[in-house]
């Protein structure tokens, strides 16, 4: 199938004073319609730098240096700032972290579902009350909402209408960044579910971002490791928790606390390092204490499973397993 | 057996409005105490609004509470001296949510670190100060010369939270009350962080209150755990019963919620509805099951096993439980 989304070799710095900040360096992934990603990282890995690019919102010092971001055969990063804001919530289009704070508090949520709408030039006229009430009910909410304050909302309820206002224009891809970070367990699978069943409904590829492995092995088909603003590993969802290649993915995984008994919590050593004037080579090695200077090469496991393959830290943390064989006697 | 902190029936009311006044009430009576003999850590447990927040804040004497009693070492907190409040103070320490905030971004953050020493007098000199948070900075693995000095906009989010663990530990307290110290947390640190308030009661002997809405960890760290929904204790207990054996409908919605990383192992599909009302069982009277009742009713909570209390028409055929103190029904590790 034709992807819907594919970014190839994407490279988004931040100029700062001090040099560049290499944020998004050389990321490479593309996404069929109606496929899940989980794009997993630390605070600084540059997950969500590669979301505002897509939406072309990132704001200077950053800028998109190479690569191209093509979303349903046109190339995004060749558009202007008016043809990107038709492309934007038309094509691509973007669910917000911080549900709270993304509502305008002083209008009701009427008026702010349609103003999307109306700046892209859609007329509902008389269609109106029954496309908005059809769109609130497909993320799990009544139309009396659409009366109410943003203040009168749980945090879950406001971030469903930011789900809503993002699918108003059947996009074909959806970037969720962070949706349910502020939000306890009950409310944040209350979101899921309906983030799930209107991407299903659009059959609408999505990307989702966020730090919680748990999340991502619900929701996600593929997930991508980033890791000091590159992608460390690239696999379906069982590729990543079944066979773990890279040292940092395993760390992930095996630091996430699980109900099936006590055991000692494992946390991943070290800080990640300033992607300013970041060394060439491998940046999971600076972590760890080790060196490899050599450029770290984009290695095939198995069909559809990469890794970035450092030959200095790919056993790290690895499990000893028991190896000695029994000599017969 | 004596209890370090007792709290008995304290509730908690929050009272708004000039002319009408608004009345909730946050935290039902609720006893519960902390050993002085063998160090526990109890995790409470609830969705936001279920009042466990309100109830480490009482507990901690940050907040006024609006009936019952808390004693420390014996003592009403109402009827202390200076003296004794000061102790408490000192003893009973805290560790909030939020590691952005809780700093002054004008000082640095040795700044933290010395006040509280300061405050209570536990250095004689400048050496000794510094003496006193290089040990307390190494014991939560991080290196004092990379810290002292940085402004907090310097240091990460986890990093942040780690002095805030030194700080709490650095005033050698009996008791440390941890308001979701990794909720804001990158989850690669939430493992390290945990890790460090588990030694804590491992090697220095503290008792830990453990809030969070995350089981998981929870059944990590705590030895017990108390669930609340709308300020009442639902379920009580050993972390191993109430987690994988949960009796309570609310307790089974909260487990069901945990995202598990396993693909495998998928949320059962429902049909789009598990909201409270979904799962209503006739004939329940527990708040969970029926929310109208009126805040005033006494509620009962059922002694389901040795190890587990339930608040819950489900155990009703059990008997009542006798004691009133929930910590009475905990498992004690030795």
């Amino acid at each position: 199938m034709q992807p819907i989304l594919d970014i190839k070799n994407l490279k988004v710095y931040y100029h700062t004073s001090q040099g560049p900040v290499k944020a998004v360096e050389d990321v490479s992934f593309s996404l069929e319609p109606g496929e899940r990603m989980g794009l997993v990282g630390e605070s600084g890995s540059g997950k969500s730098t590669i979301a505002l690019a897509l939406m072309k919102a990132h704001k200077y010092p950053a800028n998109i240096e190479s690569g191209d971001i093509i979303v349903d055969s046109i190339n995004i990063v060749d558009l202007n700032e008016e043809e990107m804001r038709k492309t934007r919530l038309n094509n691509i289009s973007m669910i917000p972290q911080g549900a709270m704070n993304s509502l305008n508090p002083v209008k009701k949520i009427k008026p702010q579902v349609i103003d999307a709408l109306t700046d892209h030039g859609v007329k509902l006229r008389d269609k109106q009350e029954k496309f908005l009430s059809e769109l609130m009910e497909s993320v799990g909410l009544s139309k009396d909402v659409l009366k109410l304050y943003p203040h009168e909302l749980s945090g879950g309820m406001k971030q469903r209408v930011c789900i809503a206002i993002s699918i108003s224009m059947k996009p074909k891809v959806i970037i969720a960044d962070e949706p349910t970070s502020a939000l306890d367990v009950i409310v944040q699978r209350q979101v899921m579910e309906t983030l799930y069943e209107v991407q299903e409904q659009l059959g609408a590829a999505c990307i989702l971002i966020g730090h919680d492995m748990g999340l991502m092995a619900q929701f996600a088909d593929k997930i991508g490791i980033m890791y000091a603003g590159k992608m460390v590993e690239f696999g379906s969802v069982s590729d990543i928790f079944k066979n773990p290649q890279h040292p940092y993915t395993r760390l992930l995984i095996d630091s996430l606390p699980d109900t099936s008994g006590k055991r000692d919590l494992i946390g991943i050593p070290g800080i990640p390092p300033s992607l300013l004037n970041l060394a060439d080579g491998c940046s999971f090695c600076l972590r760890i204490g080790k060196k490899n200077t050599k450029e770290v090469p984009w290695v095939k496991v198995t069909a559809g499973h990469f890794i970035q393959k450092c030959p200095t830290c790919i056993d790290y943390g690895l499990r000893k397993k028991a190896t000695t064989k029994r000599t017969r006697k | 057996m004596g209890s370090l902190l007792e709290a008995k029936q304290v509730s908690k009311e929050y009272i708004s409005g000039t002319f009408i006044k608004k009345r909730n009430l946050a935290l039902k009576p609720i006893s519960f105490s902390v050993s002085d003999d063998s160090p526990s850590i109890t995790a409470i447990a609830g969705e936001s609004g279920s009042g466990k927040t309100t109830f480490a804040r009482v507990i901690a004497g940050i907040l006024d509470k609006s009936s019952g009693s808390l004693r420390y070492r014996d003592k009403d907190i109402d009827q202390m001296n200076s003296e004794d409040i000061l102790n408490f103070k000192k003893e009973v320490q805290t560790i909030f949510q939020d590691p952005f905030e809780v700093y002054n971004p004008f000082y640095k953050v040795d700044h933290v670190l010395t006040t509280p020493i300061k405050k209570f007098g536990l250095a004689e000199n400048k050496s000794d100060i510094d003496k006193m948070i290089i040990s307390a900075l190494e014991e939560v693995g991080l290196r004092p010369d990379e810290t002292l000095g940085r402004y907090p906009h310097q240091l990460s989010g986890g990093q942040r939270q780690r002095i805030m663990v030194a700080r709490a530990f650095l005033l050698r307290p009996r008791i440390i009350i941890a308001d979701e110290p990794v909720s804001m947390v990158d989850a690669s640190l939430r493992a390290t962080i945990l890790e460090e308030i588990k030694q804590l009661r491992e090697i220095h002997n503290i008792s830990v209150v453990y809030i969070t809405h995350d089981l998981t960890t929870a059944y990590q760290v705590a030895d017990n755990i108390i669930v609340l929904y709308k300020g009442q204790v639902v379920e009580a207990g050993d972390v191993e019963n109430v987690i994988n054996k949960p009796v309570h409908p609310y307790t089974q919605l909260l487990t069901d919620c945990v995202p598990r990383p396993d693909p495998d192992q998928k949320w059962s599909k429902t049909s789009g509805d598990i909201t409270l009302e979904s799962r209503i069982i006739n004939g329940c009277i527990c708040a969970f099951c029926n929310q109208n009742e009126s805040l005033e009713s006494d509620r009962k909570i059922y002694e389901f096993n040795k190890k587990q209390i339930v608040s819950c028409k489900v155990a009703e055929k059990k008997k009542i439980c006798a004691n009133e103190d929930i910590s009475a029904y905990f498992t004690k590790k030795k």
